[in-house]
């Protein structure tokens, strides 16, 4: 553990929001009072008894809490080096870690008299959980999703509607996570007074980083007692994808003041981080800049413009990081890599032959990595990855890269 | 004192309220948007806001967006837009230009690199639409002290409690957001604005300007008589989208500012 309080990496973000110099709240002048409102009733619900119990109800009932710590067995052996764990988020009701954070928003939004929720999506995942939470309760749920993602992300799509959820195909800009985002936004500045956005990703004006984090950090936390359990301590490396970065922070949070455990995120490097920005590394190729409410590493061009990220993964595609993993990029305490398309197809395959589990192509980015550095590793080091979604969504995309024709 | 100021009193020593149009800078190209740009004043734009084109601009409706990709697509940055201020001034040393835009075109050129740009192309004010009183360090405070007024956007969201904050570092004049929304959206009713410019001019000595949802001469006047002035964006940007000549355009502000000034 830390050595006292003062020197832990745990006390982020500060009153102002910022995780060193980025997070902050960068939004006009209409969506502030809202965001301060929302950060006080975060933070009056975040030491509510009532509200954590509400919550540990419906992650144990609905999502399925707590997700098995699973050894890989075979894929150690064909690595033939360090131990490889996966954290089963694969395993949630709804496919992937996402519906974590919806819960915890939906009912801070419900306990906030809101009536209508928004949401952006990219691959789906996160609009398919806000749908699903917002049919359990009754919500109206409007989702934006990039008409580019809601072209290729079909399946999900037609999910959301059965759950009773309006998808808005996104035009604007270039018709992507980015700009659903953007309209979100617009939706939100204009319907003030009844709506309730729900980010799926550690991003955005503060709250929203801290709050996310806060509501992924059962993955971290499981994972230390599953661990513990299972090996009486602690992991030496932990390793995870990131895309806005929330099942990564939810993971890497609690473990951040064990200085001994190694912290790796894995960006999605696209056709390889090049200038020509066929990628989505906005750590390893960008720099910090201001969009969509916080300051964070973002793929930009030398006017400030953003730039479209570029990956296999659908829920990779994203030109910022969240705020958090900035800093903690910054000041050294988590290493951050980049994986490309190739690589992650491969470990996708190996996943499937060697485990039996079909990963989402997310994760498969986290699995090339440990399948990258595991076999240089001694028999003794601990490695969890966090197999944070199934792949279902993806078995199209990756028919299509492997050259098979698909119905 | 800023051009800004002095456009103000001289306005109130003439008794007329301010007309303010927006354009984009660049759009459609860098010549059309220049001749534009430069026949505002003698279409009776009393103060220009230019904007400043970015790729995510979140608190604008679609309009203002195909406008800025225009306006990229023809290869306009930050540094053409100060040129094309510094060109501008060149003919025009009075009418003021208030620069309207995101802060990441401005934080990316660097905030001190950016102020001595601005100042020097003769810039006199900023609208930054995604930096709220809470972030005045970034870019609000050292604005002023290189002598550019930093101009504040109000809403009907900013309650009487949160007002003095958003008043407090802001100069130049107040711009008062008509209606919870992006830009292009409907109009506000004269009569539900009026209250509110009453609210926020009990609160400070600023010239209150409304803007958002005016498209046309009729309603330029009622909202400008409600305040100390009105702005028109989208109106005009959507003119210069449907391609008419300068002239067209031209004589469509003059009939925007005329509105005004009847207030």
């Amino acid at each position: 553990m830390a050595d006292d309080l003062f020197n832990s990496f745990m006390n982020g973000p500060d009153e102002k929001g910022r995780f060193g110099i980025h997070g902050g709240r960068f939004v006009s002048e209409t969506l502030m009072p809202l965001i301060l409102e929302l950060e006080q009733q975060y933070e009056h619900a975040k030491t509510d008894e009532s509200f954590w119990k509400e919550m540990d109800f419906l992650w144990k009932h609905y999502v399925g809490r707590p997700s098995p710590l699973y050894f890989a067995e075979r894929l150690t052996e064909e690595l033939g080096g360090a131990k490889v764990y996966m954290k089963r988020d694969e395993l949630n009701h709804t496919g992937a870690h996402k519906i974590n954070n919806v819960l915890g928003q939906i009912i801070l939004a419900r306990r906030m008299g809101k009536t209508r929720i928004i949401a952006e999506t990219g691959a789906g995942q996160h609009g398919v959980a806000t749908a699903t939470v917002c049919a359990k309760f009754g919500l109206k749920c409007v989702v934006y999703m990039g008409a580019h993602d809601v072209e290729r992300q079909q399946p999900n799509v037609f999910r959301m509607k059965l759950l009773g959820a309006e998808v808005v195909p996104v035009t604007s800009g270039r018709g992507t996570l980015k700009d659903a985002m953007n309209d979100a936004l617009r939706d939100w500045v204009t319907n003030v007074r009844d709506t309730f956005y729900c980010i799926g990703t550690v991003a955005g004006p503060h709250p929203y980083p801290a709050m996310v984090r806060d509501f992924q950090a059962i993955i971290g936390k499981e994972t230390r007692e599953q661990m513990h359990e299972a090996e009486g301590r602690n992991p030496d490396t932990i390793i995870a994808a990131i895309g806005g970065g929330s099942n990564a922070m939810g993971l890497f949070y609690p473990f951040l003041d064990d200085k001994e455990v190694n912290i790796i995120g894995v960006e999605a490097g696209g056709k390889g981080v090049n200038d020509k920005m066929e990628h989505c590394a906005s750590l390893t190729g960008g720099r910090p800049g201001v969009l969509h409410g916080n300051r964070t590493y973002l793929l930009q061009d030398e006017d400030g413009q953003i730039l479209e990220g570029f990956s296999i993964s659908a829920g990779l595609d994203y030109p910022g990081i969240g705020p958090e993993h900035a800093w903690l990029h910054d000041i050294g305490r988590a290493q951050y890599v980049a994986i490309t398309d190739r690589e992650a197809l491969a470990a996708f395959q190996e996943c499937c032959r060697l485990e039996g589990i079909i990963p989402a192509l997310e994760p498969s980015h986290a699995l090339a990595h440990v399948m990258k550095i595991a076999p240089d590793l001694p028999r003794d080091h601990i490695i969890c990855m966090n197999m944070c979604g199934r792949g279902d969504k993806d078995i199209f995309t990756v028919a299509k890269h492997l050259g098979v024709e698909m119905g | 004192m800023t051009r800004i100021d002095a456009k103000f009193a001289e306005l109130r020593k003439k008794g007329r309220k301010a007309f303010v149009s927006y354009i984009m800078a660049g759009d459609p190209d860098t010549e059309r948007s220049t001749a534009v740009l430069k026949g505002l004043p003698a279409a009776g734009v009393d103060i220009i806001e230019l904007g400043l084109p970015f790729t995510d601009p979140m608190a604008d409706g679609e309009t203002i967006q195909l406008a800025g990709q225009r306006a990229l697509e023809g290869g306009m940055t930050l540094k053409k837009t100060l040129a094309m201020v510094r060109d501008f001034r060149e003919g025009d040393n009075t009418t003021p230009i208030v620069l309207m835009g995101y802060y990441n075109p401005i934080y990316s050129h660097g905030v001190d690199q950016f102020l001595t740009d601005a100042r020097e192309a003769g810039i006199d004010g900023l609208i930054v639409v995604d930096l709220p009183p809470e972030e005045d360090e970034e870019l609000c405070i050292p604005a002023q002290a290189a002598g550019l007024n930093f101009i504040r956007l109000a809403t009907p969201t900013t309650d009487d409690a949160r007002l003095p904050k958003v008043l407090q570092n802001t100069s130049g004049f107040v711009y008062y957001v008509s209606i919870t929304g992006i830009t292009g959206a409907a109009a506000a009713q004269a009569g539900d604005v009026g209250p509110e410019v009453a609210r926020i001019k009990a609160a400070t000595d600023l010239p209150v300007i409304v803007g958002f949802g005016i498209r046309t001469p009729d309603t330029a006047q009622a909202i400008a008589s409600t305040a100390d002035g009105c702005v028109v964006g989208s109106a005009i940007v959507a003119e210069m989208a449907s391609g008419k000549p300068v002239e067209e355009v031209l004589a469509f502000v003059k009939s925007l500012a005329d509105g005004a000034h009847r207030a």
